[in-house]
């Protein structure tokens, strides 16, 4: 077990690199720098400011000293915000993020595995083709379309829930979490079904039901934990995307979470600010990969013990 | 009264393409403390019969037409779905074909087989975990308490089939239906199988109902037998009359191709085509794991013109012997020569050049073939790969291929599923052949077909063999198929070479406790 994860994780530390060399090297390619304002500097302050944060150095010293800081968990000050570390005003957004992203994910999957399933039990019928057709549609349709449409119809139209913010008034966090998790409900639905169908067709499901069981049971005891393997192996990456995906939801619903950092970041040439927050999402991603991997091999009694030593 | 009186049934498949009839006003009955076996083809409909009887048929496309099921005083066919369950698992259980796929891999052993007890009987769980070990150790599961914990696949294929047995048997059931309960398994494993069904059967006295394709197998243990062909019952009655006096055409058919007699031994000189010395193949699973021996110090001289029979059992590494010759594994140790040229150190070039030379015909013609690809293009991949002919041969050269293994020319642009599992293996052989190879490893190649199809492709690769003047290695769990085939007889046993000789002498005089143990248990060697 131990030995699997050390592989997994000396395997992704060359991804995260190449992550962080590719984003370096892209970001100081595009024109412009983080202190080309509208309102003219003094060049003596610029080159000031500029030592400050070493931008002076050969581009390749810069990121050499880049990496070195990064070793130490430190990912250098923010340009923007003057006073602040990168590294506090990632873990300021990240609860937010964290927990929007985890909502989403619960609503994804509550409805998700529900519509898949009731759709697999019925394969090219009216149960299957419904919630089928909806789940493209959540695909097909981007957030900040959905998001803007709920809020017209609950919170202008109807006028149930309220539709900015975040933990300021009760039920201001149900639309996000809604938006963000409605295309992920979407394709968990598909996996679900196409998971369930495969395993209907297996043949100890025709045992189980040589045994008399009635079809309820056949379904959750039998067909339920194979038919769901893809899901939790989607999870993980699901997880990932949501935290890295969700600065449009928390644009739209003015949260103050990663993303809303993340893209003004870019829009400001922020440098370490857009560095950081990459290096510490593709990270996430990497980490939950991981971990959705090992759940989905400890379910599945033919890999377990591969973790428990012995037997192959 | 008969335990189980069914009378004229009748099922069809609706799809999109019209209505199939797959069970035509069949009849038949079980009688209570006897075996009857229902004998025929796949697609005969004799599962499916015993399916819808039970409400196993999904519906639709099935759909029951008419007919009745008399099962202890009620017509099985007229009761709704909730009543029907009710007596499935209690008071009828089935087993199945495939061991391997019929156990859920995601749940214990124990907890499948207290799963009928709980439902039907109410049982509480300890009592229950009780009887099923006391069943296990009966069906012959060596560590019950062990076996309790462990999942399906800790177990080989013959022991998950005891557990079915015991799963099938632990509501005390009047009638057991076994649906090919041996055809997945080893002619050993076969054997033991057969003979604990027989057991059991009479032990608690219950009917069994036996679903086979092999007449061979059934004439051990059962009492009755229906014979079945296209939907329809053909023929029935005792063994003994069915054996000696055939009435159907079919039922004659079905008996000639029981692979019986021995090939008239052709007086080849020993020269040796093919020398293999020492070959060892081993599989490292993890670093620092003891290696799987697969094949473990086999020497071995296949000689020009014959049939060499490779016998043994899943795991006995022949499979691995012949895909080590083709260089189809990388091999640990050993020599090999083909015609004097070291096959065991030709690399890159050389040995692409050599290995149209060498073909090898699979056991599964279901998935050996690609089934996005024509007849045509499966011909012509290896004939233009090896540059055995140029475009504007390549039609003469298929249609040449298509006739010698006996496919209609029409069926050239045709892909795999639109043929029957025999006809694929004669794409497959088409496809071994198209190369003009002088040496074929047959992997099990007639195993997943049915007896009158197995008959026609071992007389065609008998055929074949002739024409072409191929040697071959013939691997096959079957002794009774490598008799009829075989020169020569190589027999192995946990990645060791244990008996060789001819045909006869193994057959007539075994050298080897194990050869005798195979020799035995061929179905039909000791009928009723």
């Amino acid at each position: 077990m131990l030995r699997f994860i050390l592989i997994r994780i000396l395997q992704a530390l060359p991804v995260i690199f190449v992550v962080i060399t590719a984003t370096f090297f892209l970001v100081r390619s595009a024109p412009g720098g983080p202190f080309d304002q509208e309102k003219v500097v003094i060049p003596e302050v610029k080159k000031a400011l500029e030592a400050q944060y070493r931008l002076d150095l050969p581009l390749h010293e810069q990121y050499i000293a880049y990496l070195g800081d990064l070793a130490h968990g430190d990912l250098g000050p923010s340009f923007k915000y003057p006073g602040r570390s990168v590294n506090e005003i990632l873990f300021a957004g990240l609860p937010v993020t964290a927990e929007l992203g985890l909502y989403a994910l619960i609503i994804a999957l509550c409805i998700g595995v529900t519509a898949g399933v009731f759709a697999s039990l019925r394969p090219n019928t009216a149960q299957d083709y419904v919630p089928m057709s909806l789940a493209m549609i959540g695909i097909c349709m981007p957030s900040f379309l959905l998001g803007p449409l709920l809020v017209l119809v609950f919170g202008i139209w109807l006028d149930w829930l309220p539709i900015t913010g975040w933990g300021d008034i009760p039920g201001d966090k149900i639309l996000p979490a809604v938006t963000l998790g409605s295309a992920y409900a979407a394709y968990i639905a598909r996996l679900s079904r196409a998971g369930m169908l495969e395993i209907l067709s297996q043949d100890y499901i025709r045992t189980a039901r040589a045994k008399g069981l009635p079809e309820w049971r056949v379904v959750i005891q039998h067909a339920l934990r194979g038919g769901l393997t893809p899901v939790i192996a989607f999870l993980g990456p699901a997880f990932a995307g949501l935290l890295a995906g969700s600065f449009v939801v928390e644009t739209i619903f003015q949260i103050p979470g990663l993303g809303r950092f993340y893209v003004q970041a870019a829009f400001n040439r922020d440098y370490t600010m857009i560095l950081g927050t990459t290096v510490f999402l593709s990270s996430l991603i990497v980490f939950f990969n991981l971990v959705s991997d090992i759940i989905a091999a400890w379910l599945n009694p033919r890999l377990r013990h591969q973790f428990q030593g012995g037997r192959s | 009264m008969a335990l189980l009186n069914v009378e004229n049934l009748s099922v069809s498949f609706v799809t999109r393409n019209g209505t199939n009839k797959a069970v035509d006003n069949v009849s038949f009955a079980v009688e209570e403390r006897q075996i009857t076996a229902i004998i025929g083809e796949s697609g005969s409909g004799k599962s499916v019969s015993c399916y819808a009887i039970l409400g196993l048929v999904p519906t639709p496309p099935g759909r029951i037409d008419n007919g009745n099921a008399h099962f202890l005083g009620q017509d099985l066919l007229a009761l709704s779905e909730a009543e029907l369950r009710a007596i499935r698992g209690r008071d009828i259980a089935m087993i199945f074909q495939d061991p391997m796929t019929c156990l859920n891999p995601f749940m214990k052993i124990g907890d499948q087989l207290i799963e009928p007890l709980t439902l039907h009987e109410d049982l509480a769980k300890g009592p229950a975990r009780e009887r099923a070990m006391a069943l296990l150790a009966e069906v012959g599961i060596w560590h019950p308490q062990a076996a309790m914990s462990a999942f399906p696949h800790e177990f080989s294929g013959g022991m998950r089939q005891r557990v079915m047995i015991a799963m099938a048997l632990i509501n005390e059931p009047k009638l057991l239906i076994a649906d090919e309960p041996t055809t997945a398994l080893d002619v050993t494993i076969q054997a033991q199988i057969l003979k604990l069904i027989a057991e059991l059967q009479t032990k608690r006295d219950i009917g069994v109902l036996f679903i086979s394709h092999d007449l061979a197998v059934v004439s051990d243990i059962a009492d009755k037998i229906v014979v079945m062909e296209k939907g329809k019952v053909v023929e029935s009655g005792q063994p003994k009359s069915i054996f000696e006096h055939p009435q159907h055409p079919y039922t004659q058919k079905l008996l000639a191709a029981i692979p019986s007699g021995q090939k008239t031994a052709d007086t080849v000189a020993p020269d040796p085509l093919i020398r293999i010395e020492h070959l060892r193949t081993w599989f490292t699973a993890t670093a620092g794991a003891e290696p799987v021996k697969a094949v473990d110090d086999v020497s071995l001289e296949i000689h020009r013109g014959e049939v060499l029979g490779l016998v043994g059992e899943s795991g006995s590494g022949k499979s691995t012997l012949g895909r080590s010759i083709l260089r189809l594994v990388p091999i640990t140790d050993g020599q090999m020569t083909f015609e004097g040229t070291a096959l065991s150190s030709l690399k890159g070039h050389k040995l692409k050049q050599f290995r149209h030379r060498m073909q090898m015909i699979f056991q599964d013609p279901y998935a050996s073939l690609n089934p996005r690809m024509t007849v045509y293009d499966t011909l012509a991949e290896p004939l233009l790969l090896h540059g055995m002919v140029n475009k504007a041969g390549l039609d003469q050269a298929i249609r040449e291929l298509m006739d010698n293994v006996g496919l209609a020319r029409a069926f050239v642009r045709k892909y795999p599923h639109e043929f029957s599992g025999g006809q694929r293996q004669r794409i497959a052989i088409g496809r071994a052949l198209a190369t003009r190879p002088e040496f074929i490893v047959a992997d099990e190649p007639v195993s997943a077909l049915d007896v009158t199809i197995q008959a026609q492709i071992l007389g065609l690769l008998a055929d074949l063999t002739k024409e072409y003047g191929l040697t071959m290695l013939f691997i096959s769990h079957d002794l009774a198929v490598i008799r009829q085939i075989a020169d020569r007889i190589a027999v192995m046993y946990r990645g060791k070479l244990v008996e060789k000789g001819s045909t006869a002498q193994v057959f007539e005089s075994p050298r080897q406790d194990y050869t005798r143990s195979l020799l035995a248990a061929i179905p039909g060697s000791n009928p009723v």
